[in-house]
Order: structure tokens, then C-alpha cells, then sequence
């Protein structure tokens, strides 16, 4: 996964070719964490004009999904659902090893910038359980060893 | 006066109380739409409740204020649940109590279990509604994941956040939105990690936040708290009494410890503010105690001279003798007087009956002079009244909104919370002005169209306007027939569509597009209830009186007056502003707008006064200027207003105050004209003061004293002492005795006394025997002056223009958390906002002259030139530049010119052509 650096014109132009649509914040939201791998804190305010909104608000839409990241994430992004039939599944055991693996506690990313692990709370694969995003890719029955083929 | 309000939980609904619901066995009627909970505070029943609040909707989210309902499932929240036909509640049983204290038992396990220390403990409704549900244990423990840790906010001057001690009812975030209209709080995160939050700064300092204290009135704990309340206590009585900051006149509950204001709370009863407050009436109070109040008379001969502190007696006498030396030798006309708007009714009427009856002659004035004088003329020569048209509530019935020359979030900023709300339920919203003020663009307002016209075109531009209503057949022809003079409707008719007031040929003058100005005309007119608000930057002009006119024409010739949700409305600066017009302050009239040249008149007043008056209206305050520097005029009373800053052209001012042989300064503090002054007299601050402001819509508001006189006497006990030591005898034993000296002498407060306005909150005048209850809209069946008076509007463009050493224009105005010069605020802790004056400038004319932001820059006039910080901002346009005049050391009226108003000698404060350069090259430029 490659994002662009934060940059304000860019992120401007992005918010205005999403004015038209309705409830326009959400989409220019991820638009812009397309863009840039995250919401920079810069965003707030150019998204409160472009829509009449208040920076809280924005703010608080922005903290409110988890999705919305506010720092850059790491090159991979990994993603284990930890939702109740992953967890049947031993989805526990696999975060165990993604922990150990990367170096990195749920949440953080690596010094490093490769990696960041994330938990999700059900892909709707449950029947594929234990499951994961790797990079927006989604993997079913996972091991630790096929994760390990994954990220290798 | 009792120190909890009650709380109905959810707004009343209007209409009549159709329907009938049996609560515990008590029936009750109450208006379509009216929650179940408010219903049951009416019959007398309080449902625990946390999240609700009367002054905000319903939000049901902290789930105490479940009932049961015969015929429904479940146990629905009362504040969310409206009100049924026959509908049967059950607000308490073993089942809801149950589940209420469950709930009690969550919000406690993550609470700080500091009662007796916390700042709320006496007035928490978190730990009341625990003693309501009896809740005695928490079976979770106080073990588990909680809030305790987290850390205090204390950047704002006046009040704290305590996340530790929130539950998350998000009334603070409500009230912020609803009431502010500022949406500055949010809630960030969620689920357990959900925290209230300012914004992205995630301080309050530094987010959008405007200090209005709504969060802390809405907030249950003490998680949001006033830090004087931390400080002090809990208030043990109060005092209902009225802000003396701006006209929008709120009335407030000062909260107190024996003599000492804990804080000052907005009344949910306030007829002008219904509850709301901004952060100079909330907050900006700690003047009154400041150090550098002076409160022991002082003397002195000479203004060279050091002060001398005397007693009472001794100034009265000195002054008395001194004005009378001063007449003796340079005649009875020498001396005169101002009357302060910032004092009340009771003390502005007895200065000028000191001047007419005491003094014997009629130079007295008032700074409104330099405010709203073009107001109080234009507005009797069309319509018969020297005042505006509506109450500050007939905006939530307007559809069409114009602000013209006003910035009501800064100057005027609990109206203005009142109106965005207008606009946020769909009223379209013109602004306009020079500057991009915030109702042009902010969180849920903006205006339809910004007409950014240069400044000093409003004449222009309101004829432009009128043309596109004549022109293009959307006059009001029925209320015109039946409501106004037809001939000079006529004339201004043809006047108004003649060639040269349409918007394509004054484009050239306004800046404005004809198309934006045709809509505007074309939205005015068909819209539905459209009115005008304006403010100085309509009056403060070379022709001030001709632009309030050319609105009212407007109004007139739309059908736009005479009801709700419409009218001519001037945003009135000072608190008591109207009321100093209205008590006889202008030289030429008394007390109701009477003219003292009328024989009639002035036969009724010798009569009440016992003493033959001056039929030759006085001088006004520029005529007092020329007159000193002339050498006529020599003695001079300023009732509390400091002329030296806040009137144009300081060194003309000042060589004028220079000029006199007698100054008699009465004022809080030793201002910027007390340096010139002979006698300075401790005056009373709002908190001392038994009397009345009337503000912007006419309302006379009760001020009642919250502490006695701090220099030991009323400022009216003065002003009789003085008059009686010359020799004409004023004597009252209250304040309550003037104002029925007042009514006896003034028709329009016929029926005013401090008795009925105690018993009814309020009156806004004309209070007649035809209006006993006061008239809150004006010109309901027919104009006062008899048939509206169409008065034809020539646009003349100033004679201040710009030239090559002078090519930009200055205008001036206010901002937020300041009051005019400053007097009061600069002397509070609203100083965090505002530290210094600063000159917005846009960014090409900055960079054309090398002006960086946050530098230093001269700023020169014609007149003289002055040095303050520049920022960079394209709330101006280009060529325009912008300051304020809060600080004596940018003394912004070293620069502006004598120019004034043709028909009231307002001074034209909003149009100075200037230079502006970095600090230091100006001279050059200027000598050049």
C-alpha cells in the first residue's frame, strides 16, 4: 500500500470533488485516507469550511470510526478480526503471533514504518474464520504459518 | 428569589394545552407535542432525569427518566416520548426504580467519589438524582477501567473541564449547538473512550469556542464549572437584575456571598435573552472590584496638579461653586454636560435635568451622539419613533434576514446566537458589508448572498435596492395605499427608478454586482417576512440619517412593518443607549422626543420642574468641542464616558477638553478624559446601581442593586447634591421615585414603575393606558407619525476619499470579547482574547507594501497616525482595512477625521482614507 504525502491543495481538490454529494463527510473521509494512508490533522479544518461544520464536529466524526486512522500507517497493513467466531476460531492465537512476530501491541505501527497491526470486529467471513485484511486483501482460514506465506 | 430554577426537562410547546394525560393518577393538559416529562413536572411529578434539560431537545440518552406507559411495551424515556390523547403514566415502581438505580450504579462506578470537596457539591443534580433513585451500593466496585486519571482543562480564564467528572450527557454539547450556535464541543471516540471534546486543539483556548458559558449552565456536574464558583463556593442568594455591557439588555441572576458575586448566571425569563448570555455579561464582571476603581471623590486646581482625595461635601460643593463662577463670568450658556449610556435611566434623567433646570440651559448630549443619533432621526421622520421596530423575538418569524453594517456575533452576540438559529431552521440570510464578517460563512450559517460593498456606498446601494423594487413592480401597493403618504411615495417612486439608482449604473460605486444586488431586492421583496438589522456600520457614515431613511423606505414600500418576523431594527450599542435618548439627553429635545422649542412642551416641564427653562435647543458634543477651542464654552460634566478615546479625532478632542476652565468627570475609573478633569466623582458600577436600562427593543429592564455604592453615594444623589448646591433643589429618596417622576412626565413610560416592572418581568415602551403592557412591535395598525413618510435618499459620496498618500480605507468596529474602549473589559481576564488592537489587512495590500503578518505597522489619516500589529486575512477586502478601538494605546481615533453625519453629527468612524506601511517608513511616506 503506497500513500501519498500529506499536502493541502491535494486534499482540498479531494473535498471539493466530493461537495455535491450528500452526507459528503464521510465520503471525503476515506477518500482521503485513500489518498494518504490517514486523516491528517490538517484535514479538520478544510473539511469544517467545505461544509459549514465545525471543527469539533468534524473531530468528532473523524474519532468516532475507528477506521479513520490519524497517524501514517505502516507499508502493510494487517487487520485480524477478533469478533466472537474468529476468537472460536482461535483468532487469539493468531494475533499472539502477529504480536510476536512484528514487535507491535493491536494498534501500533513498527519503528520501522513496515508494519501496522490492527483489530476489526467481524469481515463477514465467519464461516472462513480465523480472518484477516492483509493490505485490503481478505484471507479466510488463517494459520500462522499462511499468515507468515502472506507477509513474507 | 430562590437559587435553584425549576427544570421542566424538555422545552414548552406553544398552543393551547389540548391534551389531557393521566400521570401517577394526576391528570394534566398541556399543548400538542409537550413531552411526557415536562407534562409531569407540570402536575408537579420530577422524573429523575440527567441528560434533559428545559432550554435543550430531548435527547434520551441517560436512561433515568424511563416510565411506563398502559398500553405500551417496554419502559420508554419521558423526555423523547410526546404526549397522547388519554395516555396513562406510571413514573415510579418497584420496576423502574429498579432499573434507575441500575443505571445510577453505572454512571457512580466511574465517578470520583469526592462529594464533600467537589466545587458542584451542593448544587449537583448527579448527586441528586442519587439520592432520588436511593441508590446505596455499587455493586460493579470502583476497581474496574475508569475516567479518574484523566486531566483538567483550565486554559480558559473563567471556567474549567473536568473530564474525571463527566457522565457523557452531551448537554454541553447540545447547548453549545442549540442555544451558542457554535457547535465548538463534540464527543470524540467512542463507546467507553467517548470524552467530550473542544475539537482538534483538544484545549479550550484553543478551539472555536466563544466563552458564552452555555456548556457550563447545561452541565449537571461539575465537570464543567465556573472557576469563581471552585474558588468561592456555592451562592447563598441572588439578585435578578440586568448586564451592562450591550443593548441587547440580558437580564441575569448575579449569584452571591453576602456582597460578593460568585458568578453571574443568564435568567431563563430574560425577555430579551430567554436564558442565553455571551462572555462579557457571564463572565466580564471582576471590573467592579478592580483596583484601579476609584471611589473617594477627588479635587484638584489645576489638570497639572496631583489629585487630592475630599469627602463628599467638599467635591459637591467645589463643583457647584465652579460651574457657577464658570457661568458668572462667561454667561449662563458656558457650561453643559454628556449623559452616559452605560448609566440608567434614573441617573441620565437626572443629569439632564440638572443641565436644563440646574445649569439653565439646554447643552446637554450623549454618546449616542456617536452611535445611534442617525437612528433616532431617521426613523421619527419616517415612521414618528426614535426607535426600532420589533422585540429581538420576531426573528424567529422571519424568513428573510438582511444584516446590514452589523456584526451581531461580536457586538451583539446573544441576538445573534438567536438569529443563526433562525437561519439553521431555514430563514435565508443576506449580509451586508465590507468585511467577511462570521455569519457569512461558519458552522450551519451562511448567508445567501454577501453584498461586499466599499465602504461608504450604503446610500447607493440601498437605492439600488429600492430601484429593483419599483422597477420591476414589487412594491406592496395595499400597504402603501392604505399605510403611507402617497405623494411623497410617489416622489420617491420616481425617484428611486430614475436611471441613476439602478444597480448596473452604481456598480461602479458599491463593488457589488447589479445581478447579486437585483436578487437581493427580488428576495427582500417576495420572500415572505423579510427585515433589516443594522448596526454602526450603517449610522457612523457622512449620511447615516439618509441610509436608515432609504431602509425604512425599503420596508415601508415592501409591506415589511407593522408585524412579526419583520421591521427596521437597529442593533443598539451601549446597554442603555435607547434609554439615554429616550430620557431627553439630545439638546433639542426632552424626555420622549419632545422638542424643547415647543412652548406647549416646555410649559408642561416648568410646571413639574419649578423653574422657567430655555427655549434654545443646546449645544451637541462636536458644537461643545468647537465652542471650548472657541472659548465660549467652558465648563463641562461627562457622566461616564470616556470622549478622550472614544470619540473621533482625539487631538481635536483633547484640545478642546484642554481649552475648558471646569471638567467634572464622574466614572468608575480615572479614564483617558479624567486627565483633563478639575473634579472626579466615583461613579457606581452596575452592581451598585437601583434603577432601569432600556435596551435595542425598547424593553426597560430592571437593574437591582446586588451590593451598596462603593463610593457611598447613588451617581443620581450626586448629580441632585450638585444642581441643589446650585441652587435648584432635586431631590429623590430612590430610584423608584425618578422613574415616577419619569412616567409623569414622558407619555410613552405613562405606565412604567419599578412596582409593575418588578411584577412583570419587564415592559417595553410606549407604555400608555392604550398598551398597558407595553408594545413589543411597533407600527401594528398604523404608523405613530400618522401615514408613513417616504423621505428621499440622494446619494452623496463622502468628501473623505482616497488618494495617492492615502489609498486605503480604514473602518472601524468591535470584536467578541471587548467593549468599546475597553473601560471594563480591558480590566477583566477578557484580555486573554484580545491583548491588543490589531489592523486586518488583506494579503495583496499587505504584500504590495511588505507587510508581513504580525508585524508592526503605522497606520496614518489625514488626521494624525498611530502604530499597531497587522494581521493578514481576507475577511477584508482588498483596499479596506480594519481595527478596533479597545486599547488607549492604539488610539484608533487619532485617526479618523471630524466628518459627520449631515442631519446628527455622528462622526463618520467607518470611513478614513489611510496609509498603511511598516512601522517606521510612514513618516516618509506621509512627508513625501
Amino acid at each position: 500500500m503506497t500513500a501519498a504525502a500529506w499536502n493541502a491543495e491535494r486534499a482540498r481538490a479531494i473535498i471539493d470533488s466530493h461537495r455535491s454529494l450528500r452526507g459528503a463527510l464521510l465520503p471525503m473521509l476515506h477518500a482521503l485516507q485513500e489518498e494518504f494512508g490517514y486523516v491528517d490533522a490538517d484535514a479538520a479544518p478544510l473539511l469544517a469550511d467545505s461544509l459549514n461544520l465545525s471543527k469539533a464536529e468534524v473531530h468528532g466524526v473523524i474519532t468516532f470510526y475507528h477506521e479513520f486512522r490519524q497517524s501514517h500507517p505502516g507499508r502493510h497493513v494487517v487487520r485480524v478480526c477478533v469478533a466472537e467466531a474468529c476468537q472460536a476460531r482461535g483468532s487469539d492465537k493468531l494475533v499472539d503471533h502477529l504480536k510476536s512476530k512484528l514487535g507491535i501491541d493491536l494498534g501500533e505501527t513498527r519503528a520501522d514504518g513496515e508494519f501496522t497491526l490492527e483489530a476489526v470486529y467481524c469481515l463477514g467471513n465467519c464461516a472462513l474464520g480465523p480472518s484477516a485484511l492483509v493490505d485490503d486483501q481478505l484471507m479466510g482460514r488463517l494459520t500462522p504459518a499462511r499468515i507468515d506465506g502472506a507477509l513474507a | 428569589m430562590s437559587l435553584r430554577c425549576q427544570d421542566f426537562g424538555t422545552p414548552a410547546k406553544q398552543g393551547a394545552a389540548s391534551i389531557t394525560v393521566t400521570i401517577d393518577g394526576r391528570a394534566v393538559s398541556v399543548p400538542e407535542g409537550t413531552s411526557v416529562m415536562r407534562a409531569a413536572a407540570e402536575a408537579g411529578i420530577m422524573i429523575p432525569k440527567l441528560c434533559a434539560s428545559d432550554h435543550l431537545e430531548p435527547f434520551g440518552s441517560c436512561r433515568l427518566c424511563l416510565v411506563e406507559i398502559d398500553g405500551r411495551k417496554g419502559t420508554p424515556a419521558s423526555c423523547t416520548t410526546p404526549v397522547a390523547e388519554g395516555m396513562k403514566v406510571c413514573t415510579n415502581n418497584p420496576r423502574l426504580s429498579a432499573l434507575r438505580k441500575g443505571v445510577m450504579e453505572l454512571y457512580i462506578s466511574d465517578h470520583p467519589l469526592d462529594c464533600l470537596t467537589c466545587p458542584a457539591n451542593g448544587n449537583c443534580e448527579l448527586q441528586d438524582m442519587a439520592g432520588a433513585v436511593g441508590l446505596r451500593e455499587v455493586r460493579y466496585g470502583f476497581a474496574g477501567e475508569n475516567h479518574l486519571t484523566e486531566t483538567k482543562d483550565t486554559s480558559n480564564p473563567y471556567f474549567q473541564y473536568d473530564p474525571a467528572k463527566c457522565i457523557v450527557c452531551s448537554r454541553c454539547v447540545r447547548a453549545c449547538a442549540e442555544v451558542q450556535g457554535t457547535f465548538a464541543l463534540n464527543v470524540s471516540g467512542r463507546g467507553f473512550a467517548s470524552r467530550i471534546t473542544p475539537g482538534p486543539s483538544l484545549d479550550f483556548m484553543g478551539s472555536e469556542c466563544v466563552s458564552c458559558g452555555a456548556c457550563v449552565q447545561a452541565c449537571p456536574t461539575a465537570t464543567l464549572i465556573e472557576k469563581s464558583v471552585a474558588r468561592l463556593g456555592q451562592p447563598e442568594h441572588v439578585v435578578e437584575t440586568t448586564c451592562a455591557y450591550c443593548g441587547v439588555g440580558c437580564s441575569f441572576r448575579a449569584e452571591m456571598q453576602g456582597d460578593n458575586v460568585v458568578r453571574m448566571v443568564p435568567s431563563k425569563d430574560g425577555g430579551a435573552n430567554a436564558g442565553h448570555s455571551c462572555v462579557k455579561g457571564r463572565f466580564a464582571w471582576g471590573y467592579a472590584s478592580h483596583k484601579d476603581r476609584k471611589t473617594k471623590p477627588m479635587i484638584r486646581e489645576s489638570i497639572t496638579d496631583p489629585w487630592r482625595e475630599v469627602g463628599w461635601d467638599e467635591a459637591i460643593a467645589y463643583t457647584a461653586a465652579k460651574f457657577r463662577e464658570v457661568q458668572d463670568r462667561h454667561g449662563p450658556r458656558s457650561i453643559g454636560g454628556i449623559t452616559s449610556s452605560r448609566c440608567t435611566n434614573e441617573e441620565i434623567y437626572a443629569v439632564q435635568k440638572m443641565i436644563r433646570a440646574g445649569f439653565g440651559n439646554n447643552n446637554v448630549d450623549t454618546c449616542a451622539r456617536v452611535c445611534h443619533s442617525p437612528t433616532g432621526y431617521g426613523l421619527k421622520q419616517t415612521y414618528g419613533t426614535s426607535a426600532g421596530t420589533q422585540d429581538f423575538k420576531s426573528v424567529d418569524k422571519s424568513d428573510v434576514i438582511i444584516v446590514m453594517g452589523a456584526n451581531p456575533t461580536a457586538g451583539h452576540p446573544v441576538f445573534a446566537s438567536r438569529l443563526k438559529r433562525r437561519v439553521r431552521q431555514g430563514a435565508k440570510l443576506v449580509v451586508i458589508d465590507p468585511r467577511s464578517i462570521d455569519l457569512v460563512k461558519g458552522p450551519h450559517v451562511a448567508a445567501q448572498h454577501h453584498l461586499q460593498l466599499k465602504p461608504g456606498t450604503n446610500v447607493a446601494m440601498i437605492n439600488a435596492l429600492a430601484h429593483v423594487v419599483v422597477t420591476e413592480g414589487l412594491v406592496n401597493q395595499d400597504f402603501v395605499r392604505e399605510r403611507c403618504d402617497l405623494i411623497n411615495f410617489q416622489q420617491w417612486a420616481d425617484f428611486v427608478a430614475e436611471d441613476r439608482n439602478s444597480p448596473e449604473t452604481l456598480e461602479a460605486e458599491t463593488g457589488v454586482s447589479a445581478q447579486s444586488v437585483r436578487q437581493v431586492a427580488r428576495l427582500y421583496a417576495t420572500g415572505g417576512n423579510a427585515a433589516i438589522y443594522y448596526g454602526l456600520g450603517v449610522t457612523e457614515h457622512s449620511q447615516g440619517s439618509t441610509t436608515v431613511m432609504g431602509i425604512a423606505n425599503l420596508a415601508m414600500a415592501t409591506g415589511n412593518v407593522g408585524r412579526e418576523g419583520v421591521g427596521v431594527n437597529p442593533l443598539r450599542g451601549q446597554n442603555n443607549v435607547q434609554g439615554s435618548c429616550d430620557m431627553g439627553s439630545f439638546p433639542h429635545e426632552f424626555s420622549g422626543y419632545r422638542e424643547v422649542k415647543d412652548d406647549s412642551v416646555r410649559a408642561l416641564f416648568e410646571v413639574m420642574w419649578g423653574r422657567e427653562l430655555d427655549a434654545e435647543p443646546g449645544l451637541r458634543i462636536p458644537n461643545m468641542f468647537d465652542q471650548a477651542l472657541h472659548g465660549s464654552y467652558k465648563g463641562m460634566f461627562v457622566h461616564g464616558e470616556d470622549i478622550a478615546q472614544s470619540d473621533p479625532n482625539t487631538n481635536h478632542v483633547t484640545a478642546a477638553l484642554e481649552a475648558l476652565d471646569f471638567l467634572v468627570v464622574q466614572d468608575l475609573f480615572l479614564n483617558e478624559t479624567a486627565a483633563y478633569a478639575h473634579v472626579f466623582l466615583p461613579g457606581t458600577s452596575f452592581l451598585e446601581k437601583d434603577g432601569t436600562f432600556t435596551n435595542a427593543e425598547r424593553r426597560i429592564n430592571r437593574v437591582r442593586p446586588a451590593m451598596a455604592p462603593r463610593s457611598g453615594m447613588h451617581e443620581w444623589q450626586v448629580v441632585a447634591a450638585i444642581a441643589t448646591a446650585m441652587g435648584y433643589p432635586m431631590h429623590w429618596n430612590n430610584g423608584a421615585e425618578i422613574m415616577a417622576e419619569i412616567a409623569k412626565v414622558t407619555p410613552t413610560f405613562k405606565g412604567v414603575s419599578f412596582e409593575r416592572l418588578d411584577a412583570e418581568g419587564s415592559l417595553q415602551w410606549p407604555v400608555t393606558d392604550a398598551a398597558p403592557h407595553g408594545t413589543p412591535i411597533m407600527h401594528v395598525d398604523g404608523f405613530v407619525r400618522g401615514k408613513g413618510n417616504f423621505v428621499l435618499t440622494e446619494f452623496v459620496p463622502t468628501t473623505e476619499q482616497t488618494s495617492r498618500f492615502f489609498p486605503l480605507i480604514l473602518t472601524t468596529g468591535r470584536i467578541l470579547s471587548q467593549y468599546n474602549v475597553g473601560a471594563q473589559t480591558r480590566r477583566t481576564d477578557n484580555v486573554a482574547w484580545h491583548p491588543e488592537d490589531v489592523l486586518e489587512i488583506h494579503p495583496f495590500d499587505a504584500e504590495n507594501r511588505g507587510i508581513g503578518d504580525g508585524d508592526m505597522v503605522s497606520l496614518a489619516s489625514r488626521m494624525g497616525a498611530t502604530t499597531l500589529r497587522a494581521e493578514i486575512t481576507e475577511r477584508v477586502p482588498q483596499g479596506v482595512v480594519y481595527t478596533t478601538f479597545h486599547h488607549p494605546v492604539t488610539g484608533a481615533n487619532v485617526v479618523t477625521t471630524d466628518n459627520s453625519d449631515w442631519a446628527t453629527n455622528c462622526p463618520e468612524y467607518k470611513v478614513t482614507a489611510v496609509q498603511v506601511a511598516i512601522a517606521n517608513a510612514v513618516q516618509t511616506l506621509v512627508a513625501e
